[in-house]
């Protein structure tokens, strides 16, 4: 299991996906995991061989490295990318239950003609009804995460910079050593741009859910003409 | 023999689970095989090249390593893995086994009737090969022990993992007095706060996919339990239509 086999399984989600769930969805595959797994991961490839501290007093240099660097960047890319991709199989699981009940629906009234089972396994399902609640969920649980994750590298490297010196006094290490990390521009580059990447992830996924709202209030006003926001969420419950 | 190849086979599995067994089956492929070779290899990759002591004595290096780490969490988890994935197979073994005799007596029985055409025949087989069982009778049984099992193998193995690890905290620091090592040496473990994150991750997805476990067993428990009370009541009711 690897990359290429969890874009498989993640882009087998697209079809019941809206326009910007598409957009989304190339931006994630070709903007965050083809630059870690092309890029990314060959900068960090040296972060510890390359980490270098004033002192030859063995085990300073594992210790000071453990210390300011508790996760790396490269793991924690790598850990969002998996939680942000998956609330999109929620939707799936979803239309894939959706597909049960249509099938045993149909058999019950008598239409069990193989040519129909095979229409209802086809068919792109309409974002409507629970649905469209399940897609909205899955879409606050992705920005949930982003922003999470966002925050998270703010507490764990301050500012998103990553400095060419720390100084570190921790045991066995001697007294205070100055410590050199390898690659410290390239690195900034990179956390920059993943975190713009991701920013437009929130963006886009914001913009999504602002649409499927949008779409949904529009189609209620069209077929109910005036009511009340309350029974159109009931509608929504129902439907 | 890689992971693709596991996940081509418990995807036929898939198939003949509940909604709770598909679940878990992500859970298992997303959460803990994508994460171990995506993350946690890299993170356990220079596990012995970066694990120093504080001696020129050489021998001591490897000697402590293999004091304080008999087995690798990498290898740990990648057993745990193969073991928890086959009990389902056991299900897919059995339902090739259901198929196979229901052909052989689809077969005999159109062999009999000689005027059933070819093609209906041939589509008798294919709705064979592609229809889904109910998990019921055997194939209940056999769904059930699978389930034991691998809530055996996944208990086992954290188990396994707590003991040999003392804690699921990895040390920075560990202290070593084995031949060759001159006196009592410090050695000095690489990332161990990335290995205490990771291993701590990695129980908790464990967790969660036992609790997944014991909730599909329970399922299974109930509805064979509902169903053998709806027999009863509908055995009760036609005694007591053919009494009248």
């Amino acid at each position: 299991m690897n990359w290429a086999s969890f874009y498989a399984v993640i882009s087998g989600v697209n079809r019941h996906s809206t326009g910007i769930g598409r957009i989304w969805l190339s931006v994630l595959f070709i903007f965050r995991i083809l630059v870690l797994v092309v890029a990314a991961e060959s900068v960090w490839g040296d972060e510890k061989s390359g980490f270098t501290c004033n002192t030859q007093q063995p085990g300073c240099n594992s210790v000071c490295y453990d210390h300011f660097f508790p996760i790396s960047h490269i793991r924690l890319w790598a850990l969002q990318l998996i939680l942000v991709s998956t609330p999109a199989l929620l939707v799936a699981m979803h239309v894939a239950h959706r597909r049960h009940v249509d099938k045993r629906i149909y058999k019950l009234s008598g239409r069990s003609n193989p040519k129909d089972l095979e229409m209802i396994k086809t068919q792109k399902m309409k974002i409507s009804g629970a649905l469209w609640w399940t897609y909205v969920i899955s879409l606050f649980f992705r920005i949930g995460f982003e922003v999470t994750f966002m925050y998270l590298f703010y507490m764990i490297y301050p500012g998103y910079k990553m400095i060419r010196l720390v100084k570190c006094d921790s045991y066995p290490c001697p007294n205070t050593v100055d410590c050199f990390v390898s690659r410290p521009t390239e690195k900034t580059v990179f956390t920059v741009f993943m975190l713009a990447v991701s920013g437009v992830c929130i963006i886009l996924n914001i913009a999504e859910v602002l649409f499927l709202v949008g779409k949904a209030y529009g189609k209620h006003l069209h077929t109910a003409g005036e009511s009340t926001v309350g029974a159109w969420i009931q509608q929504k419950l129902c439907s | 023999m890689s992971w693709p190849i596991l996940y081509a086979q418990l995807v036929g599995v898939n198939r003949h689970s509940t909604s709770l067994g598909k679940v878990w089956l992500s859970v298992l492929f997303i959460f803990r095989v994508m994460v171990l070779v995506v993350a946690a290899e890299s993170v356990w990759g220079d596990e012995q090249s970066d694990f120093t002591c504080n001696t020129l004595q050489p021998g001591c290096e490897n000697v402590c390593y293999d004091q304080f780490f008999p087995v690798s969490h990498i290898r740990l988890w990648c057993l745990q893995l193969l073991f928890v994935s086959t009990p389902p197979l056991l299900v897919t073994m059995y339902v090739a086994y259901r198929n196979q005799r229901d052909r052989k007596r689809l077969l005999e029985g159109s062999g009999r009737s000689s005027f059933l055409s070819n093609k209906s025949q041939e589509e008798d087989l294919d709705t064979l090969k592609r229809r889904r069982l109910p998990i019921a009778g055997a194939l209940w049984w056999t769904y059930a022990f699978s389930l034991l099992f691998r809530l055996l193998f996944e208990g086992g193995f954290m188990y396994a993992l707590y003991v040999v690890y003392d804690g699921f905290h990895m040390p920075r620091l560990v202290q070593c007095d084995q031949w060759p090592c001159p006196n009592l040496v410090d050695c000095f473990v690489s990332r161990p706060t990335e290995k205490t994150i990771f291993t701590v991750f990695m129980t908790t997805i464990s967790s969660i996919c036992m609790v997944l476990n014991m909730a599909e067993l329970s399922y299974l428990v109930a509805k064979a339990v509902t169903r053998s009370l709806c027999g009863q009541k509908e055995r009760k009711r036609r005694s007591s239509r053919e009494d009248a």
